[in-house]
């Protein structure tokens, strides 16, 4: 019988008190392109993690070609030949090309840098890998967000001895041509007998290069298959568990009058001549891909940058806001995407964070701090959002990333907006905390809230708005209502076609 | 980084007990030590003296606690105390003014002297090391400018009874005035919008002002209350020599960071407490203290002095590591 090429066998790993892997059986053949789909938080990047050494399992064996290795470090899993490119780069910006590639063997063995050497080897392995057209004399940070991506892919394939290839969602930076061209490098690889792992959330791409492909959910495996034996609708339900309809639930709100209006916003190069209202009550979805402009507006229109044209009126009052703290004032929230560098302040407390936009509510008299009144407001919104923590005083790091999020809108219900904008507000949580949101955003709109979502899901912006404007370099392509808001018009619109 | 928090939950009783007080414990073990080597420590008059001698010192930590909050760092205190010393002694002798204006003045060039420190660093983003460093050369040149570079003696009975007074002859009236200002920076921190606000602009200045505050205000407030308190030591330590002299105040920034760091405070900000940096500033004052009543030279002194320091930093870090991974 033929061993396979990794064998993780009854991984086991808990993080704190949440046990995110549980015991967890992964096999790839040798010379295969193997897909490890599942929702954020289903466990798909611990469990590459562990493999590459950059997370201690709890429990478990891992087996590299039938022979069992102990992979304590990121040293160890480079040693057993596994490379893993993660979405986040690890480059130096400011070295070159070929100094990034080589980082960890400039001096190739010997006492100086030899540079021509050190550059002629670069040129070889990136026209190895079909991209001549890269100077490896170029400063990491002059080049395209693609080709540092390539340039992360050189620095791992540089080990010769590479035996499997992590890619944790490669594509998301990269254009078609550029993904097409990945997609033939990752086929030559494979052919050269590299086994590929492959997370991405891209099921079409899944379907296009991969041979097999292994469900996660919730910290298990669903299942493993041949990916022609499967199809799309198929893998999607296994990847909820359940049927899209039960993921959003149904919403009671009656739209009213214009709440937030937009006109002619031009801000940089990511915002042009963008005009668009919400109303009372409305769930409005800004689509598009990312980079469209869809966060540079909301940013412009909370005053978070500055625009250079347009107006925004706010309950029928005109004005452009020249900082947040004025939006704020005038009732406006803004949710980010970035939840852990700007959403909530996650050293400090949950009471803190809470009643941080509505200070003034929770005042005794100018000033000063009434203890009753904070904890009261915090923990009446909190539990109106079914928010799960221990106490008010504990940091806010110490919830999950759906609790967290929950703190970060419980903060702009207490500052009683009447306007919200969420940008990808279930980023990085689980399915149930989802679902959750979900609810939160319908309570939102039915209590006549107007409600912007930037997504990048497509399910959730079409289970969850009402409306939804498609952008796609800095301006609004496309507008689609109820029955028009399908996948295929929103794609449509997003690429262009 | 997991597994340790799961070891961490399983530490004794007395583990915990010692990480959570370690500054407190660290004050007590030096008071031990001190006591046991020398008679002439645990005396009311050495107390006495201590905190006259460190109440100064502990005024100028709280205002640069509420920077180091922020995020910050004040360089300027030492220059500023001095400029407060002299600008006493000039309101007094050489411009023969009253008492009122000569505590008054010194505290508003302070507050204004920290105000554009605070305004380079909030509105022209200028590192707060760089601003404040800069004016630290500017308040220092000052305060010889108006000294003409001598130290400047105060009428009899005016600011001297400040230094030497003291509440039914017992406790001095600066011991009494630095409990004060603790108290007031306490509650600032503990129960105002403004304290609350300082702590999270340390912790994530991004996020607070995507809250809708207006971030940049209260980093400027922070530097010139900062500014205030370095001022109202300059004059403490006038009345305390009954001269103003420029010189004074050489190297107290760098105390008054040791203090809040032995107290607990992250220079990253976001961390800090009133209560313990005074234990910090008590911790330097008794180091000296023991040194001089032992007869340590001052040299040694200074290299002893930075020993402590190391050591008990190390020590913080050692229990904040512990800390970070249990969350």
């Amino acid at each position: 019988m033929e061993t396979y090429r990794v064998e993780m066998l009854q991984i086991d790993k808990h993080f704190g008190g949440v046990h995110a892997l549980k015991n967890i059986d992964f096999r790839v053949e040798k010379g295969t392109i193997h897909a490890l789909v599942g929702e954020n938080g289903a466990g798909k990047s611990t469990l590459m993690k562990i493999l590459s050494g950059a997370v201690q399992k709890d429990s478990g064996i891992i087996k590299i070609d039938g022979k069992e290795e102990a992979i304590h470090s990121p040293h160890d899993g480079k040693r057993c030949g596994i490379s893993t490119i993660y979405q986040e780069f690890m480059l130096a910006p400011h070295l070159t090309v070929a100094e990034n590639i080589f980082i960890d063997k400039l001096t190739q063995g010997g006492k100086w840098i030899n540079w021509k050497n050190l550059r002629k080897k670069a040129q070889e392995i990136l026209n190895r890998l079909g991209f001549d057209n890269i100077d490896p004399n170029m400063r990491v940070a002059e080049l395209p967000v693609a080709y540092q991506q390539i340039v992360e892919i050189s620095k791992n394939l540089m080990n010769d001895n590479t035996k499997v290839l992590v890619l944790d969602e490669p594509t998301a930076v990269l254009t078609f041509s550029e993904i097409e061209k990945l997609f033939g490098l990752v086929r030559r690889l494979k052919e050269q007998g590299v086994s590929i792992i492959y997370i991405s959330h891209r099921l079409d791409e899944v379907f296009e290069l991969c041979d097999k492909i292994t469900v996660m959910k919730d910290g298990a495996v669903v299942q493993t298959v041949d990916a022609g034996r499967i199809d799309k609708k198929a893998l999607i339900s296994s990847m909820v568990g359940r049927e899209l309809s039960t993921l959003f639930p149904k919403r009671e709100a009656q739209i009213g009058e214009v709440v937030l209006k937009a006109s002619h916003l031009t801000c940089g190069t990511m915002v042009k001549d963008v005009s668009f209202e919400v109303r009372k009550g409305e769930v409005l979805g800004f689509s598009g891909l990312v980079g469209a402009g869809r966060t540079e507006t909301m940013r412009a229109v909370f005053g978070a940058d500055k625009p250079e044209a347009g107006t925004v009126t706010l309950n029928g009052k005109q004005r452009l806001f020249k900082d947040p703290k004025q939006a704020v004032r005038s009732r406006l929230g803004l949710l980010p995407e970035d939840r852990k560098q700007q959403g909530v302040v996650l050293d400090q407390s949950i009471r803190i964070n809470t009643t941080l936009s509505c200070l003034k509510k929770v005042e005794r008299f100018p000033g000063w701090i009434s203890d009753g009144k904070d904890k009261k407001t915090a923990s009446e919104i909190l539990e109106q959002l079914q928010t799960k923590y221990g106490s008010l005083e504990d940091p806010v790091s110490s919830l999950s990333g759906g609790n967290q999020q929950k703190v970060s809108l419980a903060k702009w219900m207490a500052a009683d907006c009447e306007c919200i904008i969420l940008d990808e507000p279930t980023r990085g949580v689980d399915v149930g905390a989802k679902v959750e949101i979900y609810k939160n955003i319908n309570d939102l709109a039915a209590q006549g809230i107007a409600v912007i979502i930037i997504s990048s899901e497509m399910e959730e912006i079409i289970g969850m708005c009402d409306r939804v404007l498609v952008m796609r370099q800095g301006k609004i392509v496309g507008e689609l209502e109820k029955a028009e808001i399908t996948e295929n018009n929103l794609i449509h619109f997003a690429m262009g076609g | 980084m997991k597994e340790t928090s799961i070891s961490n939950k399983g530490r004794s009783g007395l583990g915990k007990f010692l990480i959570k007080y370690n500054t407190y414990i660290m004050l007590l073990v030096l008071i031990i030590i001190c006591t046991s080597i020398s008679t002439d420590f645990f005396t009311a008059d050495n107390w006495i003296n201590i905190g006259r001698q460190y109440s100064g010192t502990i005024i100028v930590c709280m205002g640069m606690l509420f920077v180091i909050l922020t995020g910050g760092i004040d360089l300027s205190v030492g220059s500023i105390q001095a400029l407060g010393s002299v600008m006493v002694a000039w309101v007094l002798t050489t411009q023969g003014w009253s008492m009122p204006l000569a505590i008054l003045i010194p505290l508003a060039f302070g507050f204004g002297l920290g105000m554009v420190t605070g305004l380079l660093t909030a509105y022209a983003k200028m590192a707060p090391f760089i601003a404040s460093l800069a004016m630290m050369t500017i308040a220092r040149g000052l305060a010889f400018m108006i000294s003409n570079g001598q130290p400047v003696a105060t009428p009899e009975n005016s600011i001297g009874q400040l230094g030497v007074g003291a509440v039914g002859g017992v406790l001095p009236y600066l011991v009494l005035l630095a409990a004060v200002v603790v108290v007031i920076f306490a509650l600032l921190q503990r129960y105002t919008s403004f304290g609350r606000i300082v702590i999270a602009i340390g912790s994530n200045e991004t996020a607070v002002r995507l809250a809708g505050i207006s971030v940049k205000k209260q980093k400027m407030a922070v530097y010139a209350i900062s500014g205030l308190c370095a001022a109202l030591s300059g004059i403490i330590a006038a009345s305390r020599t009954a001269i103003g002299t420029p010189i004074i105040g050489e190297g107290l920034e760098l105390d008054a960071i040791a203090a809040c760091v032995i107290g607990g405070a992250s220079l990253a900000g976001g961390e800090g407490s009133c209560i313990k940096t005074v234990v910090g500033v008590l911790v330097l004052a008794l180091i000296s203290n023991i040194m001089n009543l032992l007869s340590v030279p001052s040299y040694p002194q200074d290299v002893i002095k930075g020993l402590i320091i190391i050591g008990s930093v190390l020590l913080q870090s050692f229990t904040a590591g512990r800390k970070e991974q249990s969350v």
